[in-house]
């Protein structure tokens, strides 16, 4: 199983190198083999005796994080949906996307959301479920963003982008929590362990971060705002991650914890009322709407309200209309994109108001629309499966119960909320439909005069609608093997079997003809109650937040850079010893590190007294000597003041070698002195001076301070007894100090000559650039 | 005279610092060679100052000084030996190529 999930990034690997034979085959044609091989592998798990099944492989076990992936009922109907739909989706590019586009670049991300997606549904772990979840997240980024030179892609990239990415960090705090209560990272053992999340003083803040992620990934409102300009993104893509997929694994990951979180009141209250919410106004936003994939977009958003709704409502009927709905939804949704795609692709255009009468120019696209869009409708027509989810919805939303409070508000208020909701459904797929493929033909206004679209781009809609009817003809065929595990899943014991046509003349079939009745009325007199939009939403939109809130953080954080990265190397650095002395004193004095003993110091002379006054006094004097050479002759005297000290200090070597090493150092000096400038004052203010004597005395502070203090304090016994025993046992050397640089310490010796290597090479070759320029 | 020493150190970084800030290649240079000097007198003074014989094994002498401090201060003097003169070859090609040695107008312009 565990290569069913990797084998898309593993093909991901190798399809750059692919990518560069693509004028002789189109690279998309190995891409289609990788979800049909996921697909055929996973769908001998269907059948009415299905199991769930669960593997585990070893990632990093000290963390409690492995690769355990829990294929259950509603895994499977994500694995089936991504596998298949990826499968025709891929097929479909190979028609969408000419050759001469980036084939390598969207291949690659296509493969990382289909692998990373297979991820999210099936992780049993909460990490690794979140790390594939955020791969989801920047593989649609980067897909959106795939026409990169269109300012609107990247602006819709960014987005998405930002508002799934919020969403993810919220999810990723709720399985932080989760696990901290529960203690383990496994999903199932949490949901076994319900009572302890159920009952902890933080359950609503749980409950809040969990669905505010799911909710910005599944694009409810008011977090839909991403989703109609995701639309920039290439139309396979629009199909399979942005209807049919990824949006929907927010719906997943509700449905995936709702065993968990169903228990409590809240979970119905603010998961049914964002659904139902997000369902009326995607719906009745998507009439407004101008671009074919706008209005499929807002249709989306209504749809997943949908859905959402119905888990909330937690009931028999809703969950297995919920997780039908979802197989419904990928169908005749993913269809109609890819019409919109083909139309796109043979027109030219996408906007409605240019369209119309293209029935007799595209018959077979035309033919497929009309199945889906009446699927989508929830038209009472036996052959479409999209009437038996809103049937079942309808009846749903009908089968509450609550008896106070706001939930119970709630109840009375949803069955006209779902009418409301699904007329305005009727209206926009129609006015999709008859706004595109009938009325008026403007054919010369076209950018592209209109054909039937190839064969080829025609099997994959063709496929899907050909699921619509299947469904809708024969619903037990797919309800006993495959829809009931996963609504099982869902519900967390036996769901419901029965999936009728006709139900009778009852209340929900009432309401289905309500919505058609006005549906009807409202289709047909659209242009007259357009200017209702100018009210509601009128000015008011989330966009507007959002290009608020991005516009002024990107000011804001540009400011903020400017004022201190202003290419000014001594600001940079004034800043660092700033921070450095802030914080080191500032825990010097909270963990009381300071310490000053006095009993154990080593007698005070004469002659030491005069060298160190000397170094003192010449330190300064590198400061106020304008003159170069006096500035190097002075830094000489702090040089060999220090080798004096060395010799009071017992330390020969340390003397020897800071000698040399001085008088060459001043010898390099005055070669080089005569071809720096003067160093006259550069025009330092007052001010500047005073900051940087500020700066200078408060790090110098510092030193003193650490000296002293780490002085005074023994913490530790002193190691260097185990040198002097040993110097001569296993170095053979009398000087402890050459033994440790040259035996115990060799390495470090080493390297430190290959520094200086490095050193001699550096200044030989940055002296030859200048022999060659000169030349 | 383990105090009087840390001062000192505190001193020497004060002023290599203060030098360090300038805008004056030259001085930038001397700066770091004033703070390596300031670093190795800091790590002498942790240990224990004039504390027994100097560290070369001889007939009869029990105490020695640390010997340890003293090993790494002589990498590190090596090592910002080898530091300085890069610093300074550098210097004087950038003030070459760049006719000065104000920091200030040395700064990249490629993001202005």
């Amino acid at each position: 199983m565990i290569l069913a999930v990797l084998l898309p990034f593993i093909i991901a690997i190798f399809i750059p190198f692919l990518s560069k034979w693509k004028d002789k085959f189109h690279t998309g044609i190995v891409v289609t083999l990788v979800p049909l091989v996921i697909f055929t592998y996973f769908a001998r798990f269907l059948g009415t005796d299905f199991e769930p099944v669960t593997r585990s492989y070893r990632w990093i076990p000290s963390l409690d994080m492995n690769m355990v992936f829990h294929l259950d009922g509603l895994s499977l109907l994500f694995v089936m949906l991504i596998s298949g739909i990826g499968t025709l989706v891929a097929f479909y590019s190979i028609y969408y996307l000419h050759k001469s586009e980036k084939l390598g670049h969207f291949y690659v991300y296509f493969l990382i959301f289909m692998g990373s997606m297979l991820g999210v549904v099936l992780s049993d772990n909460i990490y690794v479920l979140y790390s594939f979840w955020e791969f989801t997240s920047l593989s649609s980024f980067l897909l959106i963003g795939y026409w990169n030179h269109k300012h609107g892609s990247r602006y819709g990239a960014l987005k998405s982008m930002l508002i799934t990415v919020f969403g993810g960090l919220s999810l990723l705090g709720a399985l932080v929590f989760m696990h901290t209560i529960t203690g383990t990272t496994s999903i199932q053992e949490m949901i076994a362990n319900n009572e302890a999340i159920l009952n902890h003083e933080f359950f609503p803040l749980i409950l809040s971060l969990l669905l505010l992620g799911a909710f910005t990934k599944s694009a409810q409102f008011p977090f839909h705002i991403w989703l109609p300009d995701a639309m920039e993104a290439p139309t396979p893509v629009s199909a399979y991650l942005h209807s049919a997929t990824m949006v929907k694994a927010g719906i997943f990951l509700v449905a995936r914890f709702s065993p968990m979180m169903s228990a409590s009141d809240w979970y119905f209250i603010i998961v049914s009322s964002f659904g139902i919410v997000t369902l009326c106004w995607g719906s009745y936003m998507a009439v407004r709407q101008t671009d074919l994939k706008g209005i499929l977009a807002f249709s989306t958003i209504s749809q997943l309200g949908m859905i959402m709704a119905m888990i909330g409502f937690g009931t028999k009927v809703a969950i297995f209309a919920a997780v039908f709905h979802i197989l419904n939804h990928a169908t005749f949704k993913g269809s109609l994109f890819m019409i919109a795609g083909i139309v796109d692709h043979e027109t030219g255009t996408r906007d409605i108001r240019k369209l119309g009468g293209l029935m007799n120019y595209l018959p077979m696209t035309a033919t497929l629309a009309m199945f889906g869009v009446f699927s989508m409708a929830g038209f009472p027509l036996p052959f479409l499966n999209g009437f038996y989810s809103k049937e079942m919805f309808f009846n749903a939303s009908l089968d509450l119960s609550a008896t106070e409070g706001i939930a119970a508000f709630l109840t009375s208020a949803i069955p006209y909320l779902a009418v409301f909701g699904s007329i305005f459904t009727f209206v926009y797929s129609m006015y999709f439909f008859f706004g595109t493929f009938r009325g008026k033909a403007n054919i010369d206004q076209l950018p592209k005069k209109p054909h039937e679209a190839p064969v080829g781009m025609l099997i994959s809609p063709a496929v899907l609608v050909l699921l619509v009817v299947a469904i809708g003809l024969f619903p037990f065929i797919i309800n006993e093997p495959f829809i009931s595990h996963a609504a099982s899943a869902v519900y967390g014991g036996e769901a419901m079997k029965e999936i009728y046509f006709w139900h009778g003349f009852n209340l929900p079939f009432i309401m289905s003809l309500t919505v058609i009745a006005f549906g009807t009325i409202l289709a047909l007199t659209i242009p007259r109650w357009k200017t209702v939009y100018n009210f509601v939403p009128g000015v008011l939109s989330m966009n507007k937040v959002y290009d608020f809130t991005v516009d002024k953080s990107v000011v804001f954080s540009s400011k903020v850079n400017k004022s201190y990265m202003t290419g000014s190397l001594a600001l940079y650095m004034k800043l660092i010893l700033i921070t450095i002395v802030g914080v080191s004193f500032t825990l010097f004095f909270m963990t009381g590190g300071f310490a000053l003993e006095l009993s154990n110091l080593a007698p005070v002379t004469t002659i030491e007294i005069i060298v160190a006054l000397t170094m003192a006094i010449a330190a300064f004097g590198t400061i106020f000597t304008n003159n170069r050479i006096a500035a190097i002759l002075i830094l000489g005297v702090v040089g060999y003041g220090l080798a004096m000290l060395f010799i009071i200090y017992r330390a020969p070597d340390l003397a020897l070698t800071q000698l040399i090493v001085e008088t060459v150092t001043v010898a390099l000096f005055l070669l080089v002195f005569y071809h720096l400038p003067n160093l006259t004052d550069r025009g330092e203010t007052g001010r500047g001076k005073l900051i940087n004597w500020l700066v200078s005395i408060g790090f110098g502070l510092l030193i003193t301070t650490v000296a002293i203090s780490s002085h005074s304090s023994k913490w530790f016994d002193v190691i260097s007894s185990y040198f002097v025993d040993n110097s001569y046992k296993l170095g053979g050397g009398d000087n402890i100090v050459n033994v440790i640089l040259v035996d115990m310490r060799g390495l470090d010796t080493l390297f430190e000559i290959a520094v200086l290597g490095l050193a001699a090479m550096a200044i030989y070759s940055l002296i030859k650039i200048k022999n060659k320029k000169e030349e | 005279m383990e105090i009087i020493m840390s001062v000192l150190a505190g001193i020497l970084f004060m002023t290599g610092v203060y030098n360090l800030l300038q805008k004056q290649l030259l001085r930038i240079v001397i700066g770091t060679a004033l703070v390596s000097h300031g670093a190795h007198l800091t790590i002498l003074t942790m240990g224990k100052l004039k504390d027994g014989a100097p560290p070369i094994l001889t007939e009869g002498v029990e105490n020695y000084t640390d010997p340890l401090p003293q090993a790494l201060i002589l990498t590190s003097i090596v090592i910002s030996f080898g530091v300085t003169s890069l610093l300074l070859v550098l210097a004087y090609r950038a003030s070459k190529i760049n006719h000065t040695d104000n920091m200030d107008q040395l700064r990249g312009n490629d993001y202005e």
